[in-house]
């Protein structure tokens, strides 16, 4: 569900669109949850439903028909329900959404391997090897919708295009239900009609920094000196929306995403300066850290520390281990070293954060091994807690110092 | 039989003692003393360079950045430097007009001293320099307070003697292996264990473990000693005496106490701090039997690692996979650049594929020291041996024996 809807604007050029080097497909479900959750409910299908209601308590999808009312996804529930209090409200079944996202990648990967998932519902595809075998990319696009639909029960709008934000951006004009083509000849000016809220990486702020120079179109960013953006939006953000306004995007479908660090960071309720409490917080945070580097099979050598002080000023400092690690003893270690050596006295501190950089797949991971390791270390250890989590929830097996006394009365790890 | 000065021991000491052995000269203003002596440059530059290469960039007190020379009556000037860890000295003959002592910057000696055209240098005190003079290059020098300069260990009794090119040789086998970081300091030193005849030298990084042992003549055949000497000094220690025929070893009572080792070679000797603690029990390590034995050309096997270990990006391996008549060795993975290469190789046993540190493997094959290099391998995820052996069909020499942990993946 896209934050923001545009209008498909006119198209000047005559006849078909020409899809000639449009290789990049976006393919978005359309509301997907909504429209999952509505098969075993078709009585719903053309009627208000909001899927939400979860622990959150946000929308976390809605049809067409609700939408209608302003209800968009992330909103909170009593806000939804006060915009459309006829919408029929749905429990999310996380269990239908991954099994019908699972069948419809696979679908994805039977028309070409180069297939980047962006999230459950939507994804780019990269067809430019497979036109001799499927046909020119319009046409690949139809197959992909056809066959989503008669699988699946479930509409999705695609963009065809010669770049991933085009592609993207066009997918977000065809919905619902719909196709749209942007001929490479037309790129340009098909950005340029947008309004500077369409471009990728402009949110509010961006968006009223720009409305403030006074650039209302994509054109106008495109004819401002590409310095006047920088000097008003920030070096970064500067070059990247002028060359998003003349369409260039250099970046190609990457078919895994590759995660380029794992962090987690923990904010106190209360400014804290006992060196006890920031190690315990440490272990904690490694640990977490550790086990997502695990589940997402990834090792990595640099560890890092944030700390935030009361004042709000921030400091980082890393260190880069020899070998890569996923184990939390390891991960600990670093951090802690790494936060001893600032030789903080008495500094209120606000925020901990660690984070491990520099990932790579364990399986291609080299561990070089310890003379005296014995057969079964760290990391086993980490991998029974694993198992351990899995069976019997996160936080089943943990270190000692980090049991909470409030839950010896009967949490899950009690009794043990 | 004392091998300090007084009762002070070297170790745990930090506080400079007053230099006992150098005779207050009743015409010396305190702390500057009257020298003149002239020496052959080749000599003052090689004994210089000896003494002052083992000097501190950053002297924990000023004056230990000198270098002491006493000239004696006797026709001699010898050269002294100290960090309190690290002790050196010489003995060179040189035509001494006024026998006395001074102290001057040890680096700054050695870079003259080079420097200097090939002809006779002249060192003479006039009042708080020294003037030192070669052809009709001229130097003045400052003269550093030899008053504040520490006592140095006196020179030890041997415990026993050990032929140089084997002691250098085998200090350099086994050094390689020590740890170079500084998680744990006692991995830096290289274990000496000395039981009668028999010394066994030992390091490990816990990555790879080197052995060496030898034989020496000691002065007492029921010698037993264990030292821990920092592999860096030992090395440059063992390079710097390694070409003279004999190097006497000074250790334990005849060191002074535990807490020192003494070498001394020609007019050269050294004194080294030995460090404290208990090293790991490693003998556990070595496997106690092997399934594959392989024979390989060292210098064939060095070359195709080098070249293959071209690809492989930090910390990745090169894969060896020893088969019938050959090893091949590879490296780099599908995404990244690739290499191969094989070296024809002779095995025992089944065959074997394990993955090496290139680095490490290298630094093994470097140290065997003979045309042909013998390894043995029990499965891929457990350490390999390599020892050395003159001849493809000979025995393996295990007076030397390397042990290596192989690169594992993670999952």
């Amino acid at each position: 569900m896209s934050r923001r809807q545009f209008a498909l604007p006119e198209r000047a050029a005559e006849g078909p669109p020409d899809d000639t080097g449009c290789t990049v497909l976006h393919v978005d479900m359309d509301a997907f949850y909504a429209s999952a959750s509505l098969l075993s409910r078709p009585e719903l299908v053309g009627t208000p439903v909001i899927i939400g209601g979860g622990n959150r308590g946000v929308v976390l999808s809605a049809t067409y028909e609700a939408r209608r009312f302003g209800v968009t996804s992330a909103m909170p529930m009593g806000r939804a329900r006060r915009l459309c209090p006829q919408a029929t409200v749905i429990r999310p079944d996380h269990e239908l959404y991954s099994q019908i996202s699972k069948a419809v990648m696979a679908t994805f990967a039977s028309i070409t391997p180069l297939v980047e998932p962006l999230s459950l519902d939507e994804a780019f595809l990269d067809v430019s090897g497979a036109i001799r075998r499927l046909g020119p990319p319009a046409q690949i696009a139809q197959q992909i919708r056809d066959a989503v639909h008669d699988e699946q029960g479930i509409t999705c709008s695609v963009g065809v295009a010669p770049t991933k934000f085009v592609a993207k951006l066009a997918s977000g004009l065809a919905k619902p239900d719909g196709l749209v083509v942007v001929p490479v000849d037309e790129v340009v000016p098909f950005v340029q009609q947008l309004p500077v809220g369409a471009l990728w990486g402009v949110g509010d702020r961006t968006e009223e920094a720009l409305l403030r120079l006074g650039l209302h179109t994509v054109a106008d960013i495109a004819h401002t000196p590409v310095e006047t953006l920088r000097r008003g939006l920030g070096e970064a953000m500067g070059s990247q929306l002028h060359e998003l306004s003349w369409a260039r995007d250099p970046r190609r479908v990457e078919p895994v995403h590759r995660e380029k660090s794992i962090g987690a960071d923990e904010t106190f309720p209360y400014d804290v300066d006992d060196p006890a409490y920031i190690h315990r917080e440490l272990l904690r945070l490694s640990d977490r850290v550790a086990a997502r580097l695990r589940s997402a099979g990834m090792m990595g050598r640099t560890v890092s520390i944030k700390v935030r002080f009361a004042d709000f000023t921030t400091i980082t400092r890393s260190r880069t281990l020899r070998d890569p690690t996923d184990v939390s003893r390891d991960i600990l270690a670093t951090a802690r070293s790494l936060y001893d050596a600032l030789g903080l006295q008495r500094a209120r501190i606000r925020l901990v954060g660690v984070r491990v950089e520099g990932l790579l797949d364990a399986e291609r991971a080299p561990i070089q091994g310890l003379l005296d390791e014995p057969d079964h270390g760290w990391r086993e250890a980490d991998r029974a807690v694993d198992l351990a989590s899995r069976r019997f929830g996160a936080g089943s097996v943990r270190p000692a110092s980090l049991i909470d006394r409030k839950d010896d009365q009967g949490g899950p790890a009690a009794g043990g | 039989m004392s091998f300090l000065h007084g009762g002070s021991t070297c170790r745990g000491s930090r506080v400079p003692a007053r230099l006992a052995s150098v005779p207050p000269l009743a015409a010396a203003v305190k702390g500057r003393y009257a020298v003149k002596f002239r020496v052959e440059r080749e000599v003052l530059a090689e004994a210089v360079t000896w003494v002052a290469r083992g000097l501190p960039a950053r002297p924990p007190v000023p004056v230990l950045a000198g270098v002491l020379i006493e000239a004696s009556d006797e026709g001699t000037i010898t050269l002294s430097a100290f960090d309190y860890e690290v002790s050196a000295r010489i003995t060179v003959p040189a035509d001494v007009a006024e026998p006395g002592t001074v102290l001057v910057l040890g680096r700054l000696l050695a870079d003259i001293s080079r420097n200097l055209p090939a002809k006779p240098v002249d060192v003479a005190t006039e009042g708080a320099k020294v003037q030192v003079t070669c052809g009709s290059s001229r130097f003045s020098l400052l003269q550093m307070p030899s008053d504040d300069y520490p006592t140095l260990p006196a020179s030890p009794a041997p415990s026993g003697t050990i032929a140089g090119d084997v002691f250098t040789q085998a200090v350099a086998q086994v050094s390689i292996a020590a740890d170079k970081g500084d998680t744990l300091p006692i991995l830096t030193g290289v274990r000496v264990e000395i039981e009668g005849e028999k010394i066994t030298l030992l390091a490990t990084d816990r990555y790879r473990l080197a052995m060496r042992e030898l034989t020496w003549n000691p002065e007492a055949s029921d010698a037993s000693h264990i030292a821990l000497v920092p592999a860096r000094t030992l090395s440059e220690t063992a390079r710097a005496l390694g070409a003279a025929g004999s190097i006497e070893v000074a250790l334990g009572d005849s060191a002074g106490g535990d807490g020192l080792i003494g070498f001394e070679a020609g007019q050269r000797r050294t004194t080294t701090r030995l460090l404290d603690g208990e090293y790991p029990k490693v003998q556990s390590i070595f496997p106690s039997s092997s399934d594959s034995e392989a024979v390989v050309k060292t210098a064939e096997l060095v070359e195709a690692v080098k070249r293959v270990a071209l690809v492989a990006e930090r910390n990745t391996p090169v894969r060896l996979r020893f088969s019938d008549g050959q090893v091949a060795i590879e490296a780099g993975t599908g995404e990244d650049a690739q290499a191969s290469e094989a070296v024809e190789s002779t095995l025992a046993g089944p065959e074997i594929e394990i993955a090496f540190n290139p680095h490490f493997l290298l630094d093994g094959l470097g140290a065997v020291g003979t045309d042909f290099t013998r390894l043995s391998f029990t499965q891929p995820s457990r350490p390999a041996v390599m020892s050395g052996q003159a001849e493809a069909d000979g025995e393996a020499d295990t007076s030397y024996r390397y042990v290596l942990m192989p690169v594992r993946f993670a999952s």
